[in-house]
């Protein structure tokens, strides 16, 4: 049999033996932007359609915890910076070729916006929320009468930021785990199912719950469907995304991925679902919980399987 | 640039005199030597390579760049402005070469042809000490430099061309 050996005198931290140089800021990063996007986008389309009173907590309770989740979300972003002094340099060019680039632009412009939309809504939370000086409460109420057009931004900006969480990877052709555009749609419909997930945990009307279970069975099947499309492409694409792929199938992520976020965190919460909307006695907090445990590991799992995933070497 | 991989015997005085020259942190290299063993026993092929940053034409590294601290300068050479640079790693991602690092300091470090020497009209230093003289510098723009003269004559390869970066290190083989 011809045989290569190579052996390469290169040992720099963090890039040998394989890449690390993303830790669990950024999976970390993608997943609370992901399910943010999830929960902003139901906001939003629900506010438009005019069901706030139909889905309370999509509109009014669940929006209230995003800027939380967003805050926390730059805040691991910027732990994950090793040059912290100069982060501001992010904020005084955009470039559009680049991903992480457009994306923390997004970010600056969703995040305040969240805030007020929570600000909108704080009474839910807390009834007897006063804002105590009349300047706050004009500009709350000048807000409150453009609602629909915040709305309509909302949508728009998470889809953006939902898909973004993808393609912040797979704009990466040198790691031919990522370098696929099935990862921005899945981030996405990963995110919005996160969000569902979120919103039935939070929900105290039956009804409510059982619209957003039904909403997240069908963005369960459309994960399941891109997940296998995109092991598809890869056996039929070039070496490298074969081997990437042979991580997933009969390599050591095969149990993790399969396992556990498809078995555990897809296929269950679906089978729970499905029990749940036939009447059968399961906590409804069961499903909602693993949606966000699967959406956590798969992001994790494919940070850390993407940079492990290689040209060269 | 230009390597000779028939000259080269892998003794590593290109990475120790980059070292040196550009005070790379210790345990880390911006140059490095690799061995490829290639065929059935007892017929093998022994390749040396001192392979660094490929100084690509299209560099996804630039494009990733979310402050603009990755960029050619004059010349076609890719460096990083330290003080541009928030050490967000997408360049470090995005190279399929894995040639770039973290300066132990945060900013992204890599090899920059020794741009302070090339300004001075000296070699890089990796070039200037090799005992072999197995790496030819210049540019390829110029038809007269020594690395447009070497690839004229001698048969090259590129690593992984496929990657699409268009690297601008030529394997003389
Ligand atoms: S080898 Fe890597 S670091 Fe160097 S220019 Fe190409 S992509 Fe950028
Ligand atoms: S680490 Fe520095 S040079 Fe690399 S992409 Fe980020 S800002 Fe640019």
């Amino acid at each position: 049999m011809r045989e290569e050996l190579i052996v390469s005198g290169r040992m720099n931290p963090h890039i040998d033996p394989h890449l690390a140089i993303w830790e669990w800021q950024i999976p970390a990063y993608l997943f609370l932007g992901g399910l943010a996007a999830g929960i902003l986008f139901f906001a939003g389309f629900y506010t438009l359609r005019d069901k706030q009173d139909e889905y309370p907590t999509a509109v009014k309770l669940a929006p209230i915890f995003t800027p939380l989740l967003l805050g926390l979300g730059l805040f691991f972003l910027f732990l994950d910076l090793k040059h912290k002094l100069f982060f501001w340099r992010l904020y005084t060019t955009i470039r559009l070729e680049s991903p992480m680039s457009w994306g923390a632009w997004t970010l600056m412009f969703i995040t305040p916006l969240s805030a007020i939309w929570a600000a909108l809504h704080i009474n839910t939370l807390f009834p007897r929320w006063d804002w105590k000086f009349d300047v706050v409460k004009d500009i709350v109420s000048w807000f409150a009468s453009y609602k629909k057009h915040m709305a309509w931004i909302m949508v728009i900006l998470s889809l953006i930021l939902g898909i973004y969480t993808g393609i912040l990877l797979s704009a990466f052709n040198a790691r031919p785990l990522w370098n696929t555009s099935i990862l921005g749609p899945l981030f996405l419909t990963s995110g919005l199912s996160t969000g569902a997930a979120g919103i039935i945990l939070l929900s105290k009307s039956a009804k409510e719950r059982h619209h957003f279970a039904r909403i997240d069975l069908g963005l369960i099947a459309v994960e399941l469907f891109l997940i296998v499309h995109m092991f598809m492409g890869f056996k039929a694409s070039t070496q490298v995304q074969i081997d990437a792929a042979n991580m997933f199938l009969g390599g050591e992520f095969t149990a993790p991925f399969w396992g556990l976020v498809v078995g555990l965190g897809l296929t269950l919460p679906a089978v729970l679902e499905v029990l749940e909307l036939r009447k059968r006695k399961v906590h409804y907090a069961i499903a909602p919980a693993l949606v966000l445990f699967g959406g956590l590991l798969f992001r994790f799992i494919l940070a850390h399987a993407g940079q492990m995933s290689r040209w060269l070497y | 640039m230009a390597v000779d991989t028939k000259k080269c015997v892998g003794c590593s005085d290109c990475v120790v005199a980059c070292q040196t020259e550009n005070n790379v942190p210790i345990g880390y290299c911006r140059d490095w030597v690799v061995e490829v063993t290639n065929g059935t026993y007892p017929q093998l092929e022994l390749e040396h390579r001192s392979e660094r940053c490929n100084h690509c034409d299209n560099s996804p590294c630039v494009r990733c760049c979310p402050t603009g601290a990755s960029h050619y300068e004059a010349g076609g050479i890719v460096t990083v402005t330290h003080n541009e640079c928030i050490g967000c790693g997408a360049c470090i991602t995005s190279c399929p070469y894995d040639a770039r690092y973290t300066h132990p300091e945060g900013y992204v470090d890599k090899c920059t042809f020794c741009l302070h020497r090339v300004e001075k009209g000296q070699q890089p230093a990796c070039v200037s000490v090799c005992p072999t003289k197995c790496m030819y510098f210049g540019d390829l723009d110029d038809p007269n430099s020594d690395v447009s003269k070497v690839v004229k004559r001698r048969k090259y390869k590129t690593l992984i061309p496929e990657a699409g970066t268009k690297p601008q290190l030529f394997f003389l083989i």
